[in-house]
């Protein structure tokens, strides 16, 4: 069965979504990304659904699950390129993906990843950085 | 009483030739318009009406063109309007492709029936109160079209006359003035964000100092707005609402936490700079503080 | 323009419903659908697609063109012969979910689209009719 790949580019990882993903496809690339930022010990995964002319709530679960899986392993998620028409009827599906970053392309995406990551990190319990 | 099964049986024994008839008449017509159709397309969608008439004047109820059997000939004769008016025909010559079919229909009654007068004029009366309604029928739908055609072109003239503005790299803003309806604040949010998509931007200023009231559906239609730029990765702040509008907004129970929002325009811009990390220059600056 | 105005397909498949996205969207092209009206009811169609495979046991979808004197429009209806709802207003909160996940779908396929009517019955299967407008 075919499967989405993922490139590596340094700490990050890209996704780059151009089919119209059936559900056990979006099931398989879930699967994957998370083996993928296991065994690479990924900072962040850029998912880019630029190509998408439509995004359902399936597909928004998996973007969702995504970034609540991607941040237990450390890892940040940023979604880039969606399209003003997906937009629209996301919003008017109802679908927030609050908890979901966003850019509008890779380059941007990869700014405010940069940004972010390099940023100190949040104190820990005990009061010290984990810098 | 109208027998239709001896209109209809007229039709079914004399199709061929009543298309002849019909096409002939039609073609030595002032209205013929030849500039705007060709014969053999002339003679197709006779053909096509004619066939399509005698199928629906065989039913139950050959006058009520509302009814189920005529639903086929309305659909042919809604898309030949539609054609037609395209091709730049007016309402009337359109109706008078279905009224011409007359003579030619009454000249075959005639000689069927032509010695027995009550039946001639019951028939004859028969045919021609529904080709009137047919014909009416075209113009009704001609109407509709051009009103629509002419919604079409306002909605791309209201594109087109979208004033979002390029403040600075990377911040868009749109200023809104004038009532806002509906269909207007859909067709304008669209476009701010398809030019967001365009420009790159990160950050919107949609500006609604130039706006006397908002309603419900206007509010919430920014709300999305600002819903769905987000999910494209930019922002948005609301700047220019004025004591009024944040009345109304409150009161009809709208909520505004999620969104930035600034007294003006200025004071959006400046915050927008300081989101995207850039500063003006020096002398800038000190104007805009002042 | 040649197209047919009514047909109906399969819905059984998690492929099925990639399927009917693509003939949604290509019957909306030619009715005429601007981008965003299109997005709208494919995103709809997909919803219930998904429903009617994960929840209905499999069923068909029919589509037919539309066209009152002005205005064009697609008619989405999703049938199949499986369990139906037993609280169809409760189906339609959005985020409801059985454990089986129904969710947004429902909802949101309603407020995607123009018209919506359900018919469902525990026992009785489940029928939902969208239509929307270009």
């Amino acid at each position: 069965m075919e499967r989405i790949p993922i490139l590596k580019m340094g700490d990050f990882l890209l996704v780059t979504i151009q089919v119209d993903m059936h559900d056990r496809l979006a099931i398989v690339l879930q699967d994957d990304l998370m083996d993928r930022i296991a065994s690479t010990s990924a900072r962040a995964v850029l998912i880019d659904i630029s190509a998408l002319e439509i995004v359902d709530s399936f597909i928004g679960r998996m973007i969702g699950n995504i970034a609540a899986m991607s941040r237990i392993l450390d890892a940040e998620t940023v979604v880039v390129g969606m399209r003003p028409a997906v937009a629209i009827t996301l919003v008017e599906l109802g679908l927030s993906l609050s908890g979901v970053r966003t850019a509008l392309n890779v380059e941007k995406g990869m700014d405010l990843l940069q940004a972010s990551l390099r940023l100190p990190a949040k104190e820990s319990a005990d009061g010290h950085d984990e810098g | 009483m109208i027998e239709n099964s001896k209109i209809s049986d007229i039709l079914q024994a004399y199709e061929d030739e009543l298309l002849e008839d019909w096409v002939r008449e039609q073609l030595a017509s002032s209205t013929r318009r030849a500039d705007l159709i060709s014969e053999s397309e002339l003679r197709q969608q006779s053909a096509e009406f004619l066939g399509a008439f005698l199928q629906a004047s065989q039913g139950d109820d050959p006058t009520d063109i509302t009814a189920p059997q005529w639903d086929h000939v309305r659909e042919i004769l809604t898309e030949l309007s539609r054609s037609r008016a395209q091709q730049g025909f007016t309402a009337s010559e359109t109706a008078t492709f279905v009224f011409s079919l007359k003579q030619p229909l009454f000249v075959r009654l005639r000689q069927e029936f032509g010695k027995n007068g009550d039946t001639f004029a019951d028939q004859t009366w028969a045919v021609t109160v529904l080709l009137d309604k047919l014909g009416l029928f075209t113009t009704e739908v001609h109407q509709q079209n051009r009103e629509a055609v002419i919604a079409r072109q306002q909605q791309e003239l209201l594109e087109l006359s979208t004033p979002v503005v390029k403040l600075w790299e990377g911040i868009l803003a749109l200023p809104l003035i004038g009532t806002l309806d509906s269909a207007r604040t859909q067709v304008v949010m669209e476009s701010l964000l398809q030019q967001i998509v365009e420009s790159e931007a990160t950050i919107a200023i949609i500006d609604i100092t130039g706006v006397p009231t908002v309603d419900t559906l206007v509010a919430q239609h920014l709300l999305k707005t600002v819903a769905a730029a987000r999910l494209m990765g930019a922002d948005c702040i609301i700047s220019g609402i004025r004591p009024q509008i944040a009345q109304t907004i409150v009161q009809l129970g709208v909520e505004l936490n999620e969104v930035t929002t600034k007294a003006s325009m200025a004071a959006a811009f400046r915050l927008a700079l300081q989101q995207s990390g850039q500063s003006l220059p020096k002398t800038l600056q000190d104007a805009a503080r002042r | 323009m040649v197209m047919t105005k009514d047909d109906t397909v399969p819905v059984r498949t998690s492929e099925d419903i990639v399927r009917v996205r693509q003939a949604v969207r290509i019957w909306a092209i030619e009715l005429g659908f601007g981008l965003v009206d299109q997005t709208k009811l494919v995103t709809a169609a997909s919803e219930l697609a998904r429903n009617t495979v994960n929840h209905g046991g499999g069923g068909t979808v029919r589509m037919e063109a539309l066209s009152n004197a002005a205005h064009r429009g697609l008619r989405l209806t999703f049938e199949d012969h499986g369990p139906g709802i037993a609280d169809v207003e409760l189906a339609l909160r959005d985020g409801y979910t059985t454990g089986n996940g129904l969710g947004l779908g429902l909802g949101g396929a309603r407020r995607l689209a123009n018209e919506f009517d359900i018919d469902s019955r525990p026992g009785a299967g489940t029928r939902v009719r969208i239509v929307r407008w270009a």
